[in-house]
């Protein structure tokens, strides 16, 4: 079986060893460590292991570590940058758009990719560009007003 | 009110409001707190006397409960050497942000800033014995016992204070950590009364706490303490927890519910490298160093399961029916403590004793109406699913879990591995979410078995199938219910029958002077359990269904009917604020539109909400005999006393009617012969971003009345209100939950 035994992970050559067929997801928490993006159902619709992909939302949960080598890949702990917040980050602080904030990592990462594509996402893109995250606690009305805060929108 | 419970009890899943004592104290004299906490000075709060804050009254007088050892702990609070203030609490953090609320009380009694407090929560080695974090009871009840403790503790601080400074303690008051006398000349903070101590405080019993109208930090919004470790992703759920040796850990299930082992085949799955396999009478897991071969070891399992025939959705509700046996509060036996019964009890109580005559108020009716309505079985799907990372040392179990009940789950640990609960620490991180979901340890134990058999520390993360079948269920529920209205819309008779679903919300605050309400306990088919709210969504949704056909059957606007026939103030308040920012009786925006009210009160909430939906062509995929129902804006006013945390509260309430909408509309478990048909969110849909319609929220604040919680009681009244919209819409009278699982037929 073919192996990966590096990947680019938030702008730093990270070493594994590991099969090229296991989820993105599983390398990233259990090999890496980087336990910011959640698993939530490992079949793609929920949107809890949602990193990116060369700046592109992908669920890690189903894609195969082997498609990412080579690739950069953006995680949630990449956000933060020399001690200062996202500005997705700082507005769903703002915007309280979290309760039990399982879905937050997911949901911030399909929002910046979503942004980086239209800067200026007006409210049914938003809507369109983040239904596949769920969050169970229901805190839609506020993440679509933390989207707005972070792209100036409101 | 609680006299005749048992100490030993379980959870009754309809009895939150009733207060059950724990069942052991911890002992004092076994912990050494200065040692555990190091310097500083630690106050706490004898158990009993917390107890009887919290009940509000004195003790119940219930054979041997009275005899409390005098130095039992309800709650402690450290303060150390650099002003920290550290508060333990059994309370946990499901995301209902009782984190935030806990900690703005104990800041605004003891007059420090938010960011100075901290809380240890759920650890049943570090926190005070608490039965659960459940029934909306974290903010009636800890919350004014951490005031009463942080109040205590402040005067106490204030007398030291004052004699450090050689002044009289009336001089003396804090402000923001700092004390100062009353021309501030002589000044001292709270880490500088600390720094040094070594002290134990008990605290007196006389304290008053501050009222709500006094409130400084409470009262006011808060955002969500340690937010930021939240949205960087450094918070460890337990599903992130990482152990030295850990592995990995996978349950072998059976393909039915109540399935028999026949026989199984481990031989491949024991070949695979790095693999365990671990049978135990009808348990059969698998342990491995990672994620791949624990599941390709566990797939490698051959099992022969032999399974009864069981029911399906088909015959559910007239098994329901025939298999309820009417159950009244107080009455019959009660379920004792183990795992089925804490999950499965018996759902009864509640109902009342009959008023007047049935006969006599239809005599006496110019209408009379009889219904039917139904609610399906949901799932809880909280998106982290239950998880567990267990630890043996010697016969020491720790297991970090998410659980609604950390001492429950200790129990369940205790016996299952027969050791003693001192043996076992349960410790549990904020967690993704529960919605009464996660009251039981079974994850835990599994962990623990597979933990125990390894020799290591085992991760054990149930995968979105398992959570969807082998959790439990919001029970299923039919309500008949037989009324009677004259044509002045003056209600005069009320019966109504609850088949399985159960009490909570089943009560009026209509004056209806002939009812008769009662509660049928039935033989589930599936397993079941709390839920958000629990039988108030049913309970609300026919109520106010049919209260909503009684006044089109005498043709008097829906709120106009509901003001005649409620005297309740609290309750009018919360409707007439509702359908004032709702602008109800107002025209509709356009034809296909309509709009539904539905109240109600739970657990201390007044709740009223106002639905607008819209009845649209279907989508490109979508059978084109159905239509589609877009709920375009909800109103909701709430009261619950005075408003703890104004930001919080309406995020708590646009929540609850977000997830209110998917079991209005369309969650549904299927189920057929012990196996659930739609274990995945592709076909058990949940609301999403595109579902969510324009909320608005009217919090009613009553300074003058004690804070109830306040994460059930708003999922209430978005079915019935959307029920009633879809009538207003289209003359569909639809009574069964979900409404539309598969669009709306209109002929």
């Amino acid at each position: 079986m073919a192996k990966v035994t590096s990947l680019n992970v938030n702008g730093k050559k990270m070493t594994v060893d590991v099969d090229s067929t296991v989820s993105l997801l599983a390398v990233l928490r259990n090999d890496l460590d980087l336990t910011g993006s959640k698993y939530g159902c490992g079949e793609g619709q929920c949107g809890a292991c949602t990193v990116l992909l060369d700046g592109a939302a992908t669920r890690s949960c189903i894609t195969q570590v082997g498609r990412a080598a080579g690739k950069q890949i953006t995680t949630i702990e990449g956000l933060e940058k020399d001690g200062k917040l996202h500005p997705l980050q700082d507005a769903f602080i703002k915007a309280d758009a979290m309760q039990c904030a399982y879905c937050t990592s997911g949901m911030i990462m399909s929002a910046s990719a979503l942004l980086s594509k239209n800067p200026k996402p007006n409210r049914e893109e938003i809507i369109s560009g983040m239904n596949g995250n769920i969050c169970r606690c229901g805190t839609y009305q506020r993440i679509v007003e933390a989207i707005q805060i972070a792209s100036g929108t409101t | 009110m609680n006299e005749q419970l048992d100490l030993t009890i379980g959870i009754e899943s309809e009895r939150y409001e009733l207060f059950e004592n724990p069942g052991y104290y911890f002992n004092f004299d076994r912990r050494d707190f200065i040692k555990a906490f190091g310097l500083g000075i630690v106050f706490i709060v004898p158990a009993a006397r917390a107890l009887a804050q919290q009940r509000g009254q004195g003790e119940s007088g219930r054979g041997g409960s009275n005899e409390r050892l005098p130095n039992d702990l309800g709650a402690w609070i450290h303060i150390d050497e650099d002003g920290g203030v550290t508060v333990f609490t059994g309370k946990v953090e499901v995301g209902q942000n009782t984190r935030t609320s806990l900690t703005q009380a104990v800041a605004d009694e003891l007059h420090v800033p938010i960011d100075s407090v901290h809380l240890v929560m759920g650890d049943t080695d570090l926190t005070p014995f608490d039965m659960g974090t459940f029934g909306s009871r974290s903010t009636p009840t800890m919350a004014p016992q951490l005031r009463k403790a942080a109040a205590a503790a402040r005067e106490m601080l204030i007398a030291m204070a004052a004699e450090q400074l050689k002044v009289a303690p009336g001089d003396l008051r804090i402000v923001d950590a700092r004390f100062l006398n009353h021309d501030k000349s002589k000044t001292l903070t709270l880490a500088e009364v600390a720094k040094g101590r070594k002290l134990v405080k008990v605290i007196p019993d006389d304290i008053a706490i501050t009222q709500p109208k006094d409130w400084t930090i409470a009262g006011a919004s808060a955002r969500k303490v340690e937010a930021k470790n939240f949205v960087t992703g450094k918070h460890r759920y337990t599903s992130d927890i990482k152990r030295e040796g850990m592995l990995y850990g996978k349950v072998v299930r059976p393909a039915t519910f109540n399935a028999t082992l026949v026989s199984v085949d481990t031989k491949a799955a024991e070949a695979m490298p790095g693999a365990k396999v671990v049978t135990d009478g009808n348990f059969i897991g698998v342990v491995a160093a990672d994620q791949q071969t624990v599941t390709k070891a566990a797939n490698a399992i051959a099992v022969d399961w032999k399974s009864p025939g069981q029911p399906s959705n088909a015959e559910l509700f007239d098994l329901l029916r025939k298999t309820g046996t009417e159950r009244r509060g107080g009455e019959g036996p009660r379920p004792q403590g183990s795992i089925v019964d804490v999950v499965n009890p018996p759902i009864g109580g509640g109902g009342s004793r009959p008023q007047g005559s049935i006969a006599d108020g239809l005599v006496a009716a110019d209408k009379k109406l009889e219904q039917t309505y139904t609610v399906q079985y949901i799932a809880h799907a909280p998106l982290e699913p239950r998880a567990a990372v267990a630890e043996w040392s010697g016969d020491q179990l720790t297991v970090w879990t998410g659980s609604q009940r950390p001492f429950g789950v200790r129990s369940e640990l205790a016996e299952a591995f027969h050791i003693s609960e001192d043996k076992v620490r349960v410790i549990v991180p904020d967690t993704g979410s529960g919605y009464g979901g996660k009251h039981t340890g079974e994850c835990a134990v599994e962990a623990a078995r597979l933990a125990k058999a390894a020799g290591k520390p085992v991760k054990l993360v149930w995968t979105r199938e398992e959570e969807f079948t082998w959790a439990y269920f919001r029970p299923a529920g039919v309500i008949d219910i037989k009324s009677g209205v004259k044509n002045d819309g003056t209600l005069t008779a009320w019966e109504f029958h609850n088949y399985n679903s159960g009490a909570a919300g089943i009560q009026i605050k209509y004056d209806i002077p002939n009812t008769d309400i009662r509660v049928h306990q039935s033989n589930s088919p599936l397993r079941q359990g709390s839920y958000r709210g629990l039988a108030a969504t049913a309970n609300h949704f026919a109520r106010e269904s049919h209260i909503d056909e009684l006044a089109h059957a005498v043709n008097i606007d829906p709120l106009e009917f509901r003001l005649k026939n409620i005297k309740d103030e609290r309750l009018r308040d919360v409707l007439q604020a509702a359908a004032k920012s709702f602008g109800w009786g107002k025209a509709k925006p356009a034809s296909g539109h309509g709009f539904g009210i539905a109240c109600g009160f739970e657990k201390g909430g007044y709740i009223a909400t106002c639905a607008e939906i819209a009845v649209e062509p279907p989508s490109d995929k979508e059978d084109k005999s159905n239509k589609r129902v877009r709920i375009v804006r909800v109103v909701e006013a709430f009261e619950c006393g005075a408003v703890v945390n104004p930001l919080h509260l309406k995020n708590q309430i646009e929540g609850a009617i977000t997830m209110a909408i998917g079991g209005a509309l369309f969650e549904s478990i299927q189920f057929e012969n012990g196996k659930i048909l739609n274990p995945h969110f592709a076909s058990y849909r949940v609301p999403r971003f595109a579902d969510s319609p324009a909320i608005e929220v009217v919090l009613v604040d009553r300074k003058d009345i004690p804070s109830a919680g306040a994460g059930e009681t708003p999922i209430v009244g978005l079915a019935p209100a959307v029920a009633n919209a879809i009538f207003n819409a289209t003359g569909l009278r639809l009574r069964s939950l979900p409404l539309i699982p598969k669009g709306l037929t209109t002929g």
